[in-house]
């Protein structure tokens, strides 16, 4: 078995198993062939890139070709234990309306993305004046698929104003490391947030 | 043909025919006597018999898959985009049958068949035919050819129909289900259609109730426009528009009704070929064998419920530019499969050819088909 990207490591550790998994915007379905064969997770992933898809489909992972911009209109509510969107909110049309359709099909939600409120964004932007480029944000504004970027503050700000309980939080550097200062201020030293929510 | 075989074709390869003497009861409620079966095979099948391959063919198709009947063959079978050594459906790896469905008009048993009743060719009074009395002979063919459990069905179009039924009607008896281009049952508009193309044939005055043969004829001009409709929606509005524009053949307009665009040119010549090659009244029947279509018929409309009984893995494709049967058509298949937990892969392929992309070597196409298959031969070897 090789080793996880360790932010799929942290998913991996709160999906139970023998779970039902949902996985919009799979990649190349790592995170679904190792649920499956470590965890006997039943899983569909939905991708939109077409390298992408064969990857999946070499893997033997269930992809499901199609724009999560589109909705989850296939399928039924309660139908996963969980969703999970890894890298993939802040690059939707409507972050906010996704948050309801993961937590519409599934028990509980899971998503990972960049912290926009990154003390080097932050930086940048009030020093440089100029967007902020990263090694987690590494495109310039105008190629970047990111469009709604947001802080942890924003994201938690949102999940209580929809009445979304937050059940973990975990926050890690670009090498998913994590360490006593993003403890202290995990909006300013955060990198990369993981969140696991259901409805309240 | 071309001077040499390409490489990557199976070459030069031999229909067989096979007679199944027990009566053959069909969903009309009528009975075949027995029934002939024409097919091919490409490579061969291993010790375990776990590497075949069922195809099955559209409306107007035939056992005729891949490869070359003689060095006088023009163009090789309808598939060989896909069949052949090397190809996603890799004859190095499977054995693969073809079969040409019961009222074809190839060599199966059909309404070019001498009626035993009557000593005179079947004609009209062929029954009418189901994918499911389909998919009943072909596993009368599995069975004599020793082939317990296929490693997969496939098919596009209306053979994508029955690689949906397969899994249905005999769930132990393939492993995967390669649904492309297909649909889980026609709309109104394509019944319309499959109508339009009906009345072509039957109001033309050679049709003669279907009894052609006995006046030694064949409504020439239904059947060609028939075809000619068919055509149209097989192609999409880009393609036409790539392939034809609006063209002229002289290069002017002679203001009269002869052919001047060359997409009229066109669609005249796919017409008038495949009068050549095509039997009306087996047309007749395709047609009415996809109208009558619809599995989820049986649960109440409920395409998850009909599918409930499915073990097989599937992989559905559809085409962008499809819209005789389009992509939505094929995630409805996708959503019952998914809504019933079965495993199923889905791949929506950017192409401007229409319905017809499902024949065409296109390169993504290939691509997840190839990945898909060589899973399949994986777990074949295992």
């Amino acid at each position: 078995m090789s080793a996880l990207r360790p932010d799929l490591e942290i998913i991996d550790h709160w999906i139970a198993p023998r779970s039902r998994v949902l996985d919009l915007g799979c990649g190349d379905g790592t995170l679904l062939r190792h649920l499956r064969e470590n965890k006997q997770v039943e899983s569909y992933g939905l991708e939109i890139d077409d390298d992408n898809i064969a990857r999946c489909i070499k893997a033997g992972v269930n992809v499901i070709q199609m724009d999560i911009d589109a909705g989850l209109s296939d399928f039924d509510a309660d139908s996963f234990d969980y969703v999970v969107m890894s890298q993939t909110l802040q690059a939707v049309q409507h972050p906010d309306r996704i948050l309801d359709e993961m937590l519409r099909v599934g028990r509980e939600g899971i998503v990972t993305f960049p912290n926009f409120g990154h003390w080097l964004n932050r930086l940048q932007i009030t020093f440089g004046g100029r967007m902020p480029l990263t090694r987690v944000l590494p495109e310039p504004w105008y190629q970047t698929p990111n469009i709604h970027l947001c802080t942890l503050r924003d994201f938690e700000q949102l999940c209580h104003a929809k009445g979304i309980e937050i059940l973990q939080r975990k926050v890690v550097n670009s090498a998913h490391r994590t360490g006593p200062l993003m403890h202290l201020l995990p909006n300013l030293f955060a990198e990369i947030a993981l969140y696991r929510f259901r409805r309240g | 043909m071309p001077d040499t075989i390409p490489g990557d074709s199976v070459g030069l390869v031999t229909p067989q025919t096979i007679q199944f003497d027990a009566p053959l009861t069909l969903d009309c409620g009528r009975t075949l006597p027995g029934y002939q079966l024409i097919y091919e095979t490409y490579g061969e099948l291993n010790a375990a018999r776990s590497n075949a391959v069922l195809i099955c063919h559209a409306l107007s198709s035939d056992h005729h898959a891949a490869g070359y009947h003689s060095t006088e063959d023009r163009k090789p079978g309808w598939w060989e985009a896909c069949i052949g050594p090397g190809k996603p459906i890799d004859t190095d790896r499977f054995f693969v049958v073809c079969p040409n469905n019961l009222g074809g008009c190839k060599g199966s048993t059909g309404p070019l068949t001498i009626n035993p009743d009557t000593g005179k060719r079947y004609g009209p009074d062929f029954p009418i035919v189901t994918v499911g009395d389909w998919v009943r002979s072909q596993a009368q063919l599995a069975d004599r050819l020793g082939i317990e459990r296929w490693a997969a069905v496939i098919g596009g179009s209306l053979g994508g129909m029955q690689a949906l039924q397969w899994a249905i009607d005999h769930p132990q008896r393939l492993r995967h289900s390669i649904v492309i281009a297909a649909a889980p049952k026609l709309s109104a508009q394509n019944i319309a259609f499959n109508e339009v193309a009906r009345q072509a044939i039957m109001s033309d005055p050679d049709f003669h109730a279907g009894r052609y043969y006995e006046h030694d004829t064949v409504p020439r001009r239904g059947l060609m426009l028939a075809r000619m409709l068919g055509h149209i929606t097989y192609l999409s509005d880009e393609s036409m528009r790539k392939k034809f524009g609006r063209e002229l053949r002289q290069g002017k307009i002679n203001y009269g009704f002869d052919v001047e665009f060359q997409v009229e040119s066109y669609l005249r010549y796919q017409g008038r070929s495949f009068v050549e090659r095509f039997d009306a009244n087996s047309y007749l029947l395709m047609t009415k064998a996809l109208d009558y279509f619809d599995p989820a018929s049986k649960t109440g409309g409920d395409l998850a419920a009909a599918l409930k009984p499915v073990q097989a893995h599937f992989l559905v494709i559809s085409f962008t530019s499809d819209w005789r049967f389009a992509p939505a058509r094929s995630r409805e298949m996708v959503k019952a499969l998914t809504e019933g937990d079965n495993p199923v892969a889905y791949a929506e392929i950017e192409a401007h050819q229409g319905h017809d992309a499902f024949l065409m070597p296109i390169p993504q196409y290939l691509k997840v088909f190839r990945a898909y298959m060589e899973r399949v031969a994986e777990e074949t070897n295992r």
